[in-house]
């Protein structure tokens, strides 16, 4: 909402100082969102004057039409005689008043006006446009002023050149502020003045001789009103007060008619509309639509309707949208000799969802939307006819045209200190009705108040409502501060922590950070090579996305992940490892709708539980990339590029965060490495998959060579269980190396389980320390050489017992796996 | 070598003689006085202290004397040893710290080279924000919320007293999943996770929600559809607007550091009556950017305040959406957006940079903020 302080000011008495800026500031104490104040016409400077067209010489030879005038410009150039201008426009006429800026002037915008040379003559200053006056748009030409004002008369004041415009955001409940009426009676609350009510028109009655209205759906409108005006001169313009104030409103002026619709909008609050009187055929009704039925309205649109759309309707069918939109076949045209004003009080809901289900948002259903003053029809239609009748010349048919439904008074009761316990702060009871009262409430009662709200305040209907306009205009700064004293927490839960336990692990092992968004698209799922039946092909679609490129909610982190690395590596950094926490969205089967339930009361476990399956399973992962080197190359020697392994090394890092150690098996899982792919489990439950990327999936990201990566869900590996303590023996350790030729085909996972189920309790661990194929471990073999470290808690071992712990060992991997003792 | 012998004066043996006794011992302080290095008075070690040696000989020969001139020849030879000994001692330190100076001297290497080996890691700061804003919030005694992305259309609007078609859910441009009419939804704020607690939790409630939320904005430098809020939550018998204040000034002190004044300004959300945006005084400038002359600030655009969030008394609708009687308790909710915070906090000037993944935008930030 646009509101020029000089147009508040007419209805509020503000203290004659008082800027825009500084009535913004009391405003937004107030409540409402001031987000500009634009001072217009500040920079501008006279002389700036209405003159007289006296003389018009038409020079010729110039591509377009040049003329040079002689203007009377009264005494605003010092001497009295006449002023010679030079102006490009055509549409005025010798004895026409236009406005002229004279040399030393400045126009909006800094452009200053000197007497200059041009298509060979001084022109001693300009003629002005509405536009170079900034009060309006240009259509013909320079202004040329109704009426006769006197030559030399200063313009800036004769047109507000100067104004202050407040821009509000007007939030939804407090849509009387979508006027001027509603915010010059905040800005007069404000400041503890005077307050008119520009709806406080006195509106004559009796039924006329109208087309006659009746309402066939009170559930779709309770009141709607019809005026009618007849012999509008169709050449009238509306005054240029009126185009200056829609203009600085932000509307553009059309026509009389529509002008001063737009204009009582503005000023009241009440949307109107206008139809061509001698287009309508017979009586009005305001009706839901009937199937099949269609309109075109004035946007030119032809528009099938919905069996729930508002309808103004004639005998012959609709004629408009209800409080949005007007149709094209009524619309006021220049041979208009009859106007209907329409002035009604539409069903809130039911102008929101028309606007929302023809995707036509109007100056009249944002307001309808928001709550419109009930009061106001009778008054505005009133207004319009008469100032269609002082400005058109037209005759105001007399009798008025109206039907209503009845409305239930609201009264709501609260205890008189009921603000006071909201606020925190002793009002009292007093203060309490005083403020209401000026809110427009009529307050009755004592200790307990009956409240009935202002007509203009439909969204007054709860108890802290009310609370809110005492608290708010007795000031939230007087609100105290009160320390919280909430009941002791039990702090993070284990889950949470793990959160930020995994956190520090990966970055602290060298991994940065990334939050993608978590959108994909089908193309992702082929360029990470999943197959047809794949479930994380099974994603959720947006409605709306925001872009058709990536309509799909993700399955999986890597997406993002791999753009990301993608990214990096495209900005110049070679060696890049990333990662990402958050959920993925599985749906499990076709997604079910999650009902509605009632508000009016706590839903049953049941009905959580009713919501709660209506979602898809979102479960929470991480994943990690990593391209390039893992260690770069310096002058220490050669770097190590990341690898497969440092992918796995990733997850069980994350995994021991949750007290797991990971187990690992080769896989074959897109978008992996067939050979290159490790399943990772948490005991038997599979947790995730790491190893190299999918030569394929590389290509398609854009990724380095080996590119690596692990995914993994965090909830899979469990809650952690709180460590037990081990027992440290002091006793000495015995060192066993072992090398065992198996074939090629056997995992070492595999060997390491058999050694450490033969070795017994006495093995504290295994380690590989080196892998060898070649000539002495023969084709289709390798050699695995382990490290078995011995130790008992309570005795120092003796050669013996090691030696038996060892050929155990070996002995449980040769039965398993066939290994062979290298040598032996 | 000699035996013990009885049958010679004990003052004729020759080595036990003072002057004899003199001599080795000169000639053997003498000679570790000329040891060069180390593998030098090894060799004067075994000279002169070793089993060979002149006083180690003398030495022996002490049973040859009778037993009244024995003490006297021991304490003879023992000072004598004993000074060597020392000598030697003496020699050994002073050799090997010269040894020692110049083999470390040689060691040397230069530690200005670089070494950029093992990679580097780091935590989003929009992560490790709203871990720290919870700590806030978990200092005080709150716990922390959770609730899904993909959300109902009753968590998210319903319960939080947006009616259908009221305009406040356009206010909220919503991203639907599926289609409008499946009632799912990318929740639009954190808000549902105030429902999600009052549901599942004993009363008194407090709780603090950060989390992912979504809207249909393009991303430019300042909006992201993709982004992240944080609230607070307190329902408990008796709260006042007054506790509102306290919990945000709470919240801000922690966060900001102690002694900054905050101001609320009515405003409206659904969810709360009544509402308030909050302000808090420009951390860096308290206010004085704003005074007549006072230094430009950056931070708050020399406003003196910057824009922290929303917050407002719980609306009694809400609380009986949950089933909890609004005549016994009431509640404040406060919230903010992460990814503001994050730029005037930090002087994040894009929001680009968070989303996009660059490294370089992200390393600075560590492990904690």
């Amino acid at each position: 909402m646009r509101a020029p302080l000089s147009w508040l000011r007419e209805y509020a008495d503000l203290p004659a100082g008082v800027t825009g800026r500084e009535l913004a500031a009391r405003l937004i104490d107030a409540g409402l969102e001031v987000e500009t104040v634009e001072r217009a016409g500040d920079d501008v400077r006279g002389p700036l004057v209405v003159g007289e067209v006296l003389a018009i010489e038409e020079l010729t030879g110039f591509k377009k039409p040049i003329r040079y005038c002689q203007v009377d410009v009264g005494k605003a150039n010092g001497t009295g005689e006449p002023q010679n201008i030079v102006c490009g426009a055509t549409n005025f006429a010798v004895g026409d008043r236009i406005v002229a800026i004279l040399p030393g002037g400045s126009l909006p915008g800094g452009f200053e006006i000197g007497a200059r040379k041009t298509y060979g003559k001084v022109s001693e200053g300009m003629i002005c446009s509405v536009s170079e006056l900034g009060i309006g748009e240009d259509h013909d030409g320079i202004l040329v002023l109704p009426g006769a004002p006197e030559p030399g008369t200063d313009a800036i004041e004769l047109l507000g050149l100067r104004d202050d415009v407040l821009d509000i955001a007007v939030t939804p409940d407090r849509g009387y502020c979508l006027s001027i009426r509603g915010v010059a009676r905040e800005a007069a609350t404000a400041y503890g003045v005077a307050f008119r009510d520009p709806a406080d028109v006195e509106v004559p009655t009796g039924e006329g001789e109208g087309p006659g209205v009746a309402i066939a759906d009170p559930s779709a409108c309770d009141r709607i009103v019809l005026r009618e005006v007849r012999g509008l001169d169709p050449s009238a313009r509306a005054p240029m007060w009126m185009r200056v104030r829609l203009h600085r409103a932000g509307m553009r002026s059309v026509s009389l008619a529509v002008d001063v619709a737009n204009y009582l909008m503005l000023e009241l609050g009440q949307p109107l509309h206008t139809f061509d009187g001698n287009k309508v055929s017979g009586p009005i009704t305001v009706r839901r639509a009937e199937p099949g039925e269609k309109l075109e309205t004035l946007d030119h649109v032809e528009r099938k309707l919905h069996p729930e759309d508002v309808l103004i309707a004639d005998t012959t069918g609709p004629l408009s949208l209800a409080g949005t939109m007007g149709g094209l076949a009524t619309e006021i045209g220049d041979a208009s000799t009859s106007t209907v004003i329409e002035a009604a009080h539409f069903d809130e809901i039911g102008v929101a969802k028309m606007a929302r289900r023809h995707k036509l948002h109007s100056e009249a259903s944002y307001r309808f939307e928001r709550g419109v003053d009930r009061e106001l029809a009778h008054r505005a239609a009133y207004r319009a006819a008469a100032l269609l009748a002082e400005l058109g010349g037209a005759e105001i048919v007399p009798g008025v045209s109206s039907a209503e439904a009845p409305v239930a008074p609201v009264a709501i009761t609260i205890p008189a200190d009921h603000p006071d316990r909201v606020a925190g702060v002793a009002y009292g009871r007093d203060t309490v009705v005083r403020r209401l009262e000026q809110v427009g409430c009529t307050v009755a009662g004592d200790a307990t108040l009956t409240v009935t709200p202002p007509s203009w305040r439909p969204d007054l209907t709860d108890p802290n409502d009310l609370a809110e306009e005492v608290i708010r205009l007795e000031g939230y700064e007087n609100i105290p501060s009160r320390a919280p004293r909430p009941a002791a927490g039990h702090g993070l839960t284990g889950a949470q922590r793990l959160r930020r336990r995994v956190g520090r692990a990966l970055a602290g092992a060298g991994y940065v950070e990334t939050i993608n968004f978590p959108f994909a698209a089908e193309k992702d799922w082929d360029a990470l090579q999943l197959p047809a039946e794949d479930p994380r092909r099974r994603a959720l679609r947006l409605a709306n996305p925001l872009s058709e490129d990536e309509p799909l909610l993700r399955t999986t982190l890597l997406p993002g992940l791999l753009k990301a690395l993608a990214r990096n590596t495209g900005r110049g950094f070679a060696d890049v490892a990333l990662f990402e926490r958050g959920v993925v969205f599985r749906p499990d089967g076709p997604v079910a709708s999650a009902p509605r339930l009632p508000v009016d009361r706590g839903p049953s476990a049941d009905e959580i539980a009713s919501l709660d399956a209506a979602l898809p399973d979102q479960p929470e992962r991480v994943a990690a990339v990593l391209a390039g080197g893992r260690e770069p190359s310096g002058w220490w020697g050669a770097g190590r590029p990341a690898t497969w392994a440092d992918a796995i090394e990733a997850a069980r890092t994350v995994a021991r965060e949750a007290g797991v150690e990971l187990r690992v098996e080769a896989d074959r899982h897109e978008p992996w490495h067939p050979g290159r792919c490790a399943a990772l489990y948490a005991g038997d439950v599979l947790v995730g998959h790491a190893g190299e990327l999918h030569p394929r999936t590389i290509k398609a990201y854009g990724l380095p060579a080996r590119s690596c990566a692990m995914e993994l869900e965090l909830r899979a590996l469990g809650e952690p269980a709180a460590p037990r303590a081990p027992h440290v023996s002091t006793y000495p350790v015995a060192t066993q190396d072992v090398a065992l030729i198996v074939a090629e085909d056997v995992p070492a996972a595999t060997v390491e389980a058999a050694l450490r189920d033969g070795a017994g309790e006495l093995l504290e661990s295994v380690r590989l320390f080196d892998v060898y194929t070649g000539e002495q471990a023969g084709p289709g073999r390798r050699s695995l050489a382990y490290t078995l470290r011995f130790r008992a808690p309570d005795r120092t071992l003796t050669a013996e017992e090691s030696g038996a712990a060892r050929d155990a060992a070996v002995a449980a991997a040769a039965e398993r796996t066939g290994a062979v003792l290298r040598g032996a | 070598m000699s035996a013990p012998n009885k049958s010679f004066d004990p003052v004729e043996v020759a080595a036990l003689s003072a002057e004899s006794l003199d001599a080795a011992r000169a000639d053997a302080l003498a000679a570790i006085e000329a040891a060069a290095d180390l593998d030098a008075l090894k060799q004067v070690r075994l000279a002169h202290a070793g089993d060979r040696s002149p006083l180690a000989l003398a030495n022996r020969e002490i049973g040859a004397l009778p037993p009244a001139a024995r003490a006297e020849a021991g304490k003879r030879i023992g000072a004598a040893r004993g000074a060597v000994a020392q000598a030697l001692k003496a020699r050994q330190a002073e050799l090997e710290e010269e040894r020692d100076r110049r083999v470390l001297a040689e060691e040397a290497v230069d530690v200005t080279l670089p070494w950029d080996r093992a990679p580097r890691g780091g935590r989003h700061p929009l992560t490790t924000l709203q871990e720290r804003m919870v700590d806030v919030f978990v200092s005080m005694g709150f716990e922390v919320a959770e609730g899904p992305e993909v959300e109902a259309e009753w968590f998210n609007f319903d319960a939080l007293n947006f009616p259908p078609d009221h305009p406040a859910r356009s206010m909220q441009d919503t991203f639907f999943v599926e289609s409008e009419e499946t009632g799912l939804v990318l929740r639009t704020h954190t808000s549902p996770m105030q429902i999600r607690s009052l549901l599942s939790r004993e009363l008194p409630v407090y709780v603090v929600g950060p989390g992912r939320t979504f809207r249909t904005d393009e991303l430019d430098a300042t909006h992201s559809p993709v982004f992240h809020q944080l609230e607070g939550l307190a329902v408990d018998e008796g709260l006042t607007m007054a506790d509102l204040r306290g919990g945000i000034d709470a919240f801000v002190a922690g966060m900001f550091g102690p002694g900054l004044v905050t101001r609320m300004r009515p405003s409206f959300f659904p969810f709360t009556e009544p509402s308030a945006e909050v302000d808090m005084q420009c951390f860096v400038c308290r206010g004085a950017s704003a005074e007549p002359g006072g230094a430009p600030c950056r931070t708050c655009s020399s406003e003196g305040w910057i824009e922290l969030g929303g917050c407002g008394m719980v609306n009694p609708r809400v609380l009986v959406a949950c089933g909890i009687d609004p005549d016994r308790y009431s509640g404040w909710a406060f919230g903010l957006g992460v990814e503001r915070t994050l730029m005037f906090r930090h002087g994040v000037e894009d929001m680009h940079d968070m989303v996009e993944g660059d490294v370089r935008f992200t390393l600075p930030f560590g492990m904690e903020i």
